[in-house]
């Protein structure tokens, strides 16, 4: 390993660095030796696929486990790192997946939280204020500071995140798929916030399992897979075909293949439909569209403009203030019953909705598919049955470990994402709603998840498909609506769809204005 | 945020309560050796009372009892992710239930009157269970606040009736009239004696097998049945619940009812075995004991039988120990009680951080 450490070639005092890193967890071997060293300011890619250990390694680095073997090196000086706060002290900071920011805050008290410095607020306060811009004028993180987080759209909070790292001292900044929650726009601008702080010496860390991310903005890019360390290479030295094979171990088909669609009767019959939020404020106007069986309609859109409402709505779990929902012909009336009539929901997000994060691999299972008579003798469950379902799935869906009885919130994202998906795909929907079906999933699991809905499509049935990932509505999707402030603002063949009118559509630029 | 790591099993469920409950008497008999009596003697004092002979056995499963009952309402409620500080409510209207079904029906067949009397128990504690879950459910009104209100809405309506209504005529205690023997819950030193088994003379009653059953029944709703399923979805995340077609309002109205109906029938036990007449304040804070019993046994229907067990063992022999020991009164007893509660209760996380970091350094690694 420390050969081709070499040739990737980190010859000065590494950053970071991280030698022989072991940790288990039960019998899980989340990593095996790992080494890695980071370059002090580069920007450094981490992939593999899901359940590789990326996340657990950098957990380690940021103080949340301790490993059972290994040593880490900040500066090139050894350091123990007990807890987040040993790491903050390092210069270590970290961006989550799911934001550490107390909502009803505001942007600046959130900044302060644990760095007060002093008695009363206000002498921190103005000081901490002129710190703070500093900071945002030289990486460009724009971000109003009297804000309150909640109203603040991800990608906004994710800055927040960032400058908090940042105002704490953190010279080395961790991001664990920072991207899966933003819009394009987002993640580019995220890309520019980096390349500032690496123009300005500071080193960054990314994980993520967008390859083209990973070329486009990294210095170095290190592979890992089943808990080891696989490769190290310079990012200008290699290719996503390359690194998409180190990761898998094999070729990986990064287009969907599929032939053309067979649409046949409607399944889905939606028509001037009105949903509201839970503050009343209307978040799905006036929309009308039909899904039929054997066709996948894509809905692009950036994200909040409505579609997490329209899935809701769809499946029953929102009363529409204003239209109608037809499920073959028949109104849904609610989640439980629209169930039974064969509807499957991947919701977008898994952690809040499809997975009760305490429960056991097997228990999730059969998360509303609870009342299904095979589940069941006499109101009791059939645990057996439904451990052993549990267990053929992981098998077919390659979730890891392959462990019923482990908790949801001990599977990796990617894995997690993958329970959801075999639960709702094998209890043979007639109409499938997906969103965001391949958020924080990898290469090799994307493209077997594509080819189970192109399957599931040419067997005849619908699916609704609600994706950020404009690439991922092109190519699976049979027709596309774009979704834009609660309204569809246009409809189109997959064939004739390009991703400019695309992206106006998206961004609310009718066709007569642009 | 990562994620934390679990203990084994019998760790958590065995080790943990016991390294706090080592704690609680620790400190109890540092109490003790301050108050001048030998803590050690104090100890073997308050076990033989507890367990040194047949009718202190009894008395301790007669306490224990009413702790399944008011232990099983906390914790079954716990799994809907309510809060039910109402046991104490739940037991006093169930008293009530027992009391007007014995005063009716207590004529009857006992084969008659007892179930009777058990559904008496179990409506009236229920109703006041299911009240506070409508509330929650339909108005959003926490049950925290609600059951604590109607605990005392509970007493004030125990007071007027057993004051005003129902009390034995002639007197001026607040209590009914003996009920007739027809519907008394058998004692099992009685039903025992035939058998050839003998156990002291204790107010033990066919409301400890009751209780069992009902701890053996809530196992099996929660963790074998749909609606356990369902109930256990609810209490962990509302929007998973309404993801799968699961209405919260109907599981929280429903465990809120059957919590209440098992705080009640405790009653069984006090009113319908021991005293057989309703005696204002029979509850005696046993439900607020019961949320002490359900954190200890970690919700789990063993672990509120186990937890029951120990708090009828320190009421029974604690009482026995402020017999023995002048210096020691009954207000000692229940220092050392309020020490069990708060270190196996309410501090019962204080030793989990260095347990689990033991058990993550401990555990066998496989390569
Ligand atoms: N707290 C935990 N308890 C048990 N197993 C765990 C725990 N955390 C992680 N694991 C296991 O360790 C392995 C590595 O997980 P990790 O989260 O590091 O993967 P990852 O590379 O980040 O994957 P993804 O891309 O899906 O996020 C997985 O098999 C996971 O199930
Ligand atoms: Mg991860």
């Amino acid at each position: 390993m420390g050969a081709e450490a070499a040739a990737a070639g980190v010859d000065e005092t590494p950053a970071v660095e991280l030698r022989g890193i072991c940790k288990s967890f039960g019998p899980v071997q989340a990593n095996r030796e790992v080494d890695l060293a980071v370059a002090a300011g580069t920007i450094h890619g981490i992939v593999g696929e899901n359940g590789a250990g990326k996340s657990t390694l950098m957990n380690i680095l940021y103080g949340f486990y301790q490993p059972d073997a290994g040593r880490i090196l900040v500066d090139g000086r050894p350091r123990r790192i007990r807890s987040p706060l040993d790491a903050i002290r390092a210069g270590i900071g970290m961006v989550h997946q799911h934001f550490m920011l107390v909502e009803p805050f505001t942007v600046l008290e959130n900044l302060l939280l644990g760095a007060e410095g002093g008695f009363t607020l206000e002498a921190g306060i103005a000081r901490a204020r002129r710190e703070i811009e500093a900071i945002e004028r030289d990486y460009g993180l724009e971000v109003d500071l009297d804000a309150v987080v909640r109203d603040l759209p991800v990608g906004v909070q994710q800055r927040v995140e960032i400058l908090k790292a940042l105002f704490r001292g953190a010279h080395i900044l961790v991001l664990d798929e920072p991207t899966g929650v933003l819009t394009p726009q987002e993640a580019d601008h995220l890309f520019r916030i980096l390349e500032n702080l690496r123009e300005q010496g500071r080193t960054v860390v990314l994980i993520t399992h967008k390859l083209r991310e990973i070329m486009a903005v990294t210095d170095h890019v290190s592979v890992m897979r089943g808990g080891r360390m696989v490769a190290h290479r310079r990012t200008s030295e290699t290719s996503t075909e390359e690194l998409a094979e180190l990761m898998v171990g094999r070729k990986v088909l990064l287009r969907v293949e599929k032939g053309p669609a067979r649409p046949g009767e409607p399944v889905l019959e939606v028509a001037g439909l009105e949903v509201r939020d839970d503050f009343d404020v209307p978040r799905v106007r006036d929309v009308s569209f039909t899904v039929r069986a054997g066709e996948i309609l894509g809905i692009a859109g950036v994200a909040g403009n409505g579609q997490s409402e329209l899935l809701e709505a769809l499946a029953g779990i929102r009363r529409p203030s204003r239209g109608r929902i037809l499920l073959r012909g028949r109104p849904v009336e609610d989640a439980a019953r629209a169930r039974a009539r064969r509807l499957g929901h991947v919701p977008e997000d898994r952690l809040r909705m499809g997975l009760v994060r305490s429960f056991t691999a097997w228990e999730n299972a059969i998360l509303g598919y609870q009342r299904l008579a095979g589940y069941l003798r006499g109101g009791f469950l059939r645990r057996r049955r439904m451990i052993a379902g549990c267990v053929d799935w992981m098998e077919r869906y390659d979730v890891r470990p392959r462990d019923p009885f482990l908790h949801a919130a001990d599977f990796s994202g990617g894995n997690q994402q993958k329970l959801v998906l075999a639960r709702e795909l094998e209890h043979d929907p007639d109409l499938l709603l997906v969103g965001q079906p391949t958020r924080g999933v990898d290469i090799g699991a994307i493209e077997f998840i594509h080819r189970r809905l192109v399957a599931m499509r040419d067997a005849g049935k619908a699916i609704l498909l609600v994706s950020v990932e404009l690439e991922e509505v092109m190519s699976l999707a049979d027709r596309i609506l774009v979704m834009f402030d609660g309204r569809i603002m246009g409809e189109m063949a997959a064939e004739e769809a390009e991703e400019r009118r695309l992206g106006l559509l998206m961004a609310g630029v009718t066709a007569e204005a642009g | 945020m990562a994620a934390r790591r679990r203990l084994p099993f019998w760790a958590d469920y065995l080790l943990l309560p016991f390294l706090n409950l080592s704690l609680a008497f620790l400190v109890s008999g540092l109490v003790v050796l301050l108050l001048g009596e030998n803590p050690i003697a104090a100890v073997k004092l308050l076990l033989y009372g507890a367990f040194g002979f047949g009718e202190a056995v009894g008395y301790t499963l007669f306490y224990a009892t009413n702790f399944i009952f008011t232990g099983l309402a906390v914790a079954l409620a716990f799994h809907a992710g309510l809060f039910n500080i109402g046991g104490e409510g739940q037991a006093a209207l169930g008293g009530l239930g027992v009391a007007l079904a014995a005063l009716w029906f207590g004529h009857l067949h006992p084969l008659l009157a007892i179930p009777l009397a058990v559904v008496g128990a179990a409506l009236l504690g229920g109703i006041w269970g299911f009240i506070p879950g409508w509330l929650q459910a339909r108005r959003g009104s926490h049950t925290v606040i609600t059951t604590i209100m109607l605990n005392f809405v509970a007493a004030s309506i125990m007071t007027y009736l057993l004051v005003n209504v129902i009390i034995k005529p002639g007197q001026s205690a607040p209590e009914t009239v003996t009920f007739a023997e027809n519907v008394w819950l058998p004692q099992l030193h009685g039903l025992l004696q035939p058998l050839g088994i003998a156990i002291g003379r204790s107010p033990l009653n066919l409301a400890f097998p009751i209780a069992l059953l009902c701890a053996l029944l809530v196992w099996i709703y929660v963790w074998k049945l749909r609606l356990g399923y369902e109930l256990r979805v609810v209490g962990r995340s509302e929007p998973a619940a309404l993801y799968a077609g699961i209405s919260p309002a109907t599981h929280i109205v429903l465990v809120m009812t059957i919590a209440g109906a098992l705080a009640g029938m405790m009653a069984l036990n006090e009113v319908l075995g021991a005293q057989h007449r309703l005696v204002l304040g029979f509850t005696g804070g046993y439900g607020f004991v019961g949320i002490a019993v359900a954190l200890m046994g970690r919700n789990h229907p063993l672990g509120v039988v186990l937890a029951a067990l120990l708090f009828g063992a320190l009421y029974q022999g604690g009482a026995e120990l402020a017999f023995d020991m002048p210096r020691i009164n009954r207000d000692m007893i229940v220092v050392i009680q309020g020490l069990v509660i708060l270190f196996a209760g309410a501090l019962e996380h204080m030793f989990r951080p260095t347990l689990e970091a033991l058990f993550v350094r401990t555990r066998p690694v496989p390569v």
